[in-house]
């Protein structure tokens, strides 16, 4: 509990005595580019695998039965990918990398007294050294799922493709078919809340080492966890409170 | 000025500090000396705000920073350098960005002249063509003047370092000793020492605080700390056998 406390009291410092907007700025697009762009080549090879597997395993179960249209498939794989795969599972990946590096990065800072640099320097080091990771990470997470997105179908089509499963047409069909583009709303709300759950749980990790090498090597791994414990259990209410009936 | 009023601080159930007061003048090296883990390292966090203590008020010219508000003390830390004790550089900066830092982010300067500023303080501490070279091509000694030249670069009225020789070789402690003396009486400024090293003692020491156990237990300068007649000064000083062999003649 002192813990969860300690957290919020760090969210609140990340927004008093702050620098100037244009520190803000290039620090953040800074940290887009470690975080967005540094995650694309990840990002595209898991997705493109998710996909191709999901559509094996979906025609695996419904080939079975004469009654199903082959486009369901590729019905089936987007629902996949829009509601759970890119948004939810791609974020424990994305803890892995980019909540490691993060605490990692900040647990080596605090422990070769840089944070204390900035601290003497009158610089307040939470909002400095977090803010602009944790603006990045919310905003290039939406991103990084709908490239997700696009890929994990390419990846669905072109192994329907190759093992013909389904023709080209009916899987375009099957993308198309009773579309709700609600679930892509749920999708980006879903990725700027897990965004934003491992960027300012693991900056508040990093930040909090305290000891050696060791350490910092435990803040990570205790970052990565915490993380996606946080990401699952917002995943389940973020369901309840939006698609709950 | 910087004044310090019966400061304590306890981590736990262990005191640290013990009710220690005192005064550190301006335009020459002020050294905190003691055996390693009476607390000086920690004293000298709580005096630059790394650390609060449980009792005591800290004054910078004044300025009570311990209780003061949050822009008071941005204020005074707006004026200190501080070297730390492994020099606390930003592994992803070069040093020329490195110590142009605090200007980037404290000053409305432009490029130029604070490229001007840079090189300048470079040149002081004699690293003039090291200026994109990266913290991790720098030796221990080369890192400590890189520290230097951020600390000063904001000609800051205060300057605090942490064990400033430590991992050096006895030349190039000299020579950080030196530059640190030079840098206090140049541009008159408060300049606080924190070190166990007594070639940096004779060396600079022109106002020296012992602290032993947490409590400062003597105050002189190089001249005197010989003759202090307080046995945990002596068997700090004379530890070493050369000087006990220097002490018999």
């Amino acid at each position: 509990m002192k813990e969860i406390g300690q957290y919020f009291i760090f969210l609140g410092n990340l927004f008093t005595n702050r620098e100037s907007f244009r520190t803000y700025y290039k620090l953040t697009l800074d940290e887009c580019m470690n975080i967005g762009v540094g995650s694309l080549w990840l990002f595209m090879l898991v997705s493109l695998f998710v996909g191709a597997v999901d559509t094996v395993q979906t025609a695996f179960n419904m080939l079975n039965s004469p009654f199903i249209p082959h486009y369901v498939i590729s019905q089936v794989v987007r629902e996949m990918l829009v509601l759970e795969l890119c948004p939810t599972i791609m974020s424990l990946i994305y803890a892995g990398k980019v909540g490691g590096s993060i605490a990692g990065g900040l647990g080596t800072m605090r422990i070769t007294e840089q944070i204390d640099a900035l601290e003497v320097m009158g610089i307040n080091s939470i909002s400095y050294l977090a803010l602009p990771k944790i603006i990045a990470s919310s905003l290039m997470y939406p991103l990084l799922v709908i490239f997700s997105l696009v890929c994990g179908m390419i990846g669905g089509y072109l192994v329907g493709i190759v093992t013909n499963i389904v023709a080209p047409g009916e899987f375009i069909q099957g993308l198309r078919s009773e579309f709700n583009p609600f679930t892509i709303t749920f999708a980006l709300i879903k990725a700027f809340t897990f965004g934003f759950l491992i960027s300012s749980i693991s900056c508040f990790k990093g930040y909090y080492t305290q000891g050696g090498a060791l350490e910092v090597g435990i803040s990570s791994t205790k970052a990565v966890t915490i993380s996606v414990i946080a990401v699952l259990v917002a995943d389940y209410l973020l369901a309840q409170l939006l698609l709950g009936r | 000025m910087i004044s310090i009023e019966h400061i304590s601080k306890s981590f736990a159930d262990r005191d640290i500090l013990k009710d220690v007061s005192g005064v550190f003048e301006k335009g020459k090296p002020n050294l905190i000396i003691g055996a390693s883990g009476t607390g000086k390292s920690v004293l000298l966090k709580c005096i630059v705000g790394l650390a609060k203590p449980d009792t005591g008020t800290v004054f910078f010219d004044g300025r009570d920073f311990t209780n003061g508000d949050v822009d008071m003390k941005t204020e005074v830390r707006r004026e200190i350098g501080m070297l730390f004790q492994g020099g606390a550089l930003f592994d992803s900066k070069n040093v020329e960005e490195n110590v142009r830092f605090p200007l980037d982010i404290l000053t409305k300067m432009k490029y130029e002249e604070k490229m001007e500023r840079v090189n300048f303080c470079l040149k002081r501490v004699g690293l003039e063509n090291a200026n994109k070279k990266m913290t991790s091509e720098l030796s221990g000694g080369m890192k400590k003047r890189v520290g230097i030249a951020r600390a000063i670069v904001n000609n800051p009225n205060y300057l605090f370092c942490d064990e400033p020789n430590s991992g050096l070789d006895p030349q190039t402690s000299i020579l950080i000793d030196e530059l640190i003396q030079d840098i206090s009486e140049d541009f008159d400024i408060t300049t606080i020492v924190v070190t166990h090293d007594m070639n940096s003692v004779m060396g600079i020491g022109e106002k020296i605080m012992f602290i032993f156990k947490g409590q400062k237990i003597w105050e002189g300068t190089n001249r005197t700390i010989t003759n202090s007649g307080v046995q945990e000064v002596d068997d700090f000083v004379f530890a070493n056998k050369v000087m006990r062999t220097l002490r018999g003649k």
